[in-house]
């Protein structure tokens, strides 16, 4: 349920980029979709109840050091978390230099409008 | 000696950060971090073509590999490797005299570095997050380069080649956490492993097609080629040769390549779709490409129309193992190994002449100060130096023996005869003809004909900007030479092998 959301989310994004005329929308639909992947990424790691993936010494069994299972079991997968952390730093390089191309075309053309900022043909 | 794989990175990715320093330095430090940016390129040239041939594994900060990143050279990313080097180490030549024009040069050559930083990680990472990584690195500063000219052209094309370009990314990155969840490892071998033991369900399907669409937005395939041709055109002359080059290829081709054949496991369904992508792209890109009249947009439609041969030939390759499925005899694998050859082949020849000809349509732009073909003629005489040069490309790009792009046309009809698909060669050979038109036109247009009253006191380019341009074109004659056996063994053969052992390949990485 909360998967089909979270695609729900992207598709929303999709189709505001995909439709809407003004170029900031457009960016904003971008961002939407980026976050969509963003909560998926999360979502893939989590576990109701969980707990946080850091091995103490009460998780640690017998001589040989090996960690219990029901550490394993519990704990919450720590690498989707990276992941986002990731994305989130090159989505917002690219998300300052899209805003900076929109500001640097206001000013050329005096609108946001794509259907009015047409030089360039197919 | 063998250098470690970082260095690859580590050299453009520190020289870019280390110029916008001498910007601050006038005039003396313009002229030190022109020479920095070259000595960067060139240097990496160097330990490309030192590395052919070569294959090894390096563990980043010697996490043991499932767990951490991995960089991986093998016959393919050398192949690949060699091209973006040779490309990038010419344009940035090209570029000394060329960007002279634009303000905020260190700007340029720390943006052109970060892009190759980008398009080496690309093709050496080992795991599908690191390649998205460097995909978005490369990716940021092309759509940056795009428009670095400030003009109205240049904004609008690179909002909307970052509109579509970021898209594209997106499909990669829902595709990646895709695969993460149904496998749980984002190591390319060891997710191949994990599709071989459980076989494809919906949610691996779902992300094979977001990574077709999304690389197949970075190639330009023809559904979704609607950013390149205002793009690469906006871009400056050199930024163009870099994104014609070689970025659309290693984003996008060579990208899809790894993933279909080494972690997916190429199918039936999917060499048809690569197969009826390609013939698009050649079809559309030829026939859009000849009614146009600016000669760098006639240039980036051409572009479209030659990645279509090489996804063609990749994608040929690949169905016929495909079809032959477990009763794979030697003679389906020597026509699928020849398909896949002349699509790798063709795609290292058109890396070198479709780079040499946005080369020569920028000494002619500066020359001249116009792209529009009807504004121009009769520059033989004036620019004698261009005029070959782009007649060599011309000739290449044709198909014209011995120059290379006849030997992969060959070899592509070749393996499509072999293997029964007559109709497919047909259509090659009918693309070549369109190809003809319309580098006749480009000859006829600006190099014969008369010269206009305005273009009396045209001259040629400078020094530095003619020797990349020999550079290309002497190469462009020599690449047919990559045939030879010894040669072949070396270069191509083991980028070939890579595909056509497909998954099995990835799992011998991990024994």
């Amino acid at each position: 349920m909360a998967y089909a959301l979270c695609f729900l989310l992207f598709m929303i994004g999709l189709y505001c980029a995909a439709v809407k005329k003004n170029m900031v929308k457009i960016v904003i639909g971008i961002m939407i979709m980026e976050y969509a992947v963003n909560l998926f990424l999360i979502m893939l790691g989590y576990r109701s109840g969980g707990q946080a993936p850091i091995v103490g010494r009460g998780d640690i069994a017998g001589a040989g050091g090996k960690v219990l299972d029901s550490f394993i079991n519990t704990s919450v997968d720590p690498l989707p978390q990276a992941l986002v952390l990731t994305t989130i730093v090159i989505s917002l390089g690219s998300l300052a230099l899209m805003i900076s191309i929109c500001i640097r075309t206001y000013e050329k053309y005096g609108t946001f409008d794509i259907t009015e900022i047409r030089r360039l043909k197919g | 000696m063998s250098i470690p794989l970082p260095v690859f990175v580590a050299i453009p990715l520190v020289t870019a950060f280390l110029l916008p320093i001498f910007g601050s330095f006038g005039k003396k430090g313009k002229a030190a971090a022109t020479l920095l940016a070259n000595l960067a390129t060139v240097g990496l040239l160097v330990i490309c073509v030192g590395s052919v041939g070569q294959s090894r594994v390096y563990e980043v900060g010697r996490w043991p590999i499932p767990l951490g990143i991995n960089l991986v050279l093998d016959g393919l990313s050398s192949l690949m490797l060699l091209a973006v080097s040779i490309v990038a180490a010419a344009a940035m030549l090209f570029g000394v005299k060329y960007m002279e024009q634009y303000t905020a040069k260190p700007k340029y050559l720390s943006l052109f570095l970060l892009m190759l930083a980008g398009l080496v990680g690309v093709t050496l990472s080992g795991d599908i997050f690191n390649l998205f990584v460097f995909l978005e690195i490369a990716s940021i500063a092309s759509y940056a380069l795009v428009g670095f000219g400030c003009g109205h052209e240049e904004l609008e094309a690179s909002f909307k080649y970052m509109v579509l370009g970021s898209i594209g990314s997106l499909f990669v990155l829902f595709g990646i956490a895709l695969v993460y969840g149904n496998t749980g490892s984002l190591n390319m071998a060891y997710i191949a492993k994990a599709i071989a033991g459980t076989g494809m369900n919906v949610g691996l399907g779902f992300a094979l097609a977001l990574f077709i669409a999304g690389f197949g937005l970075k190639a330009a395939l023809v559904p979704f080629h609607a950013w390149l041709p205002d793009a690469h055109p906006s871009a400056p002359a050199p930024i163009s040769a870099m994104l014609s080059g070689v970025l659309i290829k290693v984003l996008g081709i060579y990208a899809l390549a790894r993933i279909v054949f080494n972690v997916f496991g190429i199918t039936t369904a999917v060499g048809w779709i690569l197969v009826v992508l390609g013939l698009l792209s050649m079809v559309v890109g030829a026939f859009m490409a000849i009614g146009q009249w600016d000669l760098k947009r006639l240039l980036a439609y051409s572009s479209i129309s030659q990645i279509g041969y090489v996804v063609l030939g990749i994608g040929l390759g690949g169905l016929i193992i495909a079809q032959a499925g477990d009763r794979l005899d030697p003679q389906h694998l020597t026509w699928a190994s020849l398909a896949i050859l002349g699509g790798l082949f063709h795609l290292i020849n058109h890396a070198v002449y479709k780079s040499l000809l946005f080369l020569t349509s920028g000494s002619v732009q500066m020359a001249t100060g116009t792209r529009q073909l009807k504004e121009m003629g009769g520059l033989a005489e004036r620019m004698p130096v261009t005029r070959a040069a782009c007649t060599v490309a011309s000739a290449s790009i044709v198909g014209i023996p011995p120059f290379s792009g006849f030997w992969s046309k060959l070899i592509l009809v070749i393996a499509a005869v072999q293997a029964g698909f007559y109709w497919i060669a047909a259509i090659i050979v009918f693309v070549s003809l369109c190809t003809l038109i319309m580098y006749l036109k480009v000859q006829r247009y600006v190099f014969l004909g008369e010269l206009p009253e305005k273009l009396q006191q045209v001259k040629e380019s400078p020094c530095s900007m003619l020797v990349p341009l020999v550079f290309l074109a002497c190469l462009c004659v020599l690449m047919g030479l990559l045939l030879v056996p010894s040669m072949k063994d070396n270069i191509l053969a083991p980028a070939v092998k890579v595909l056509t052992d497909g998954v099995t390949y990835s799992m011998s990485l991990i024994n």
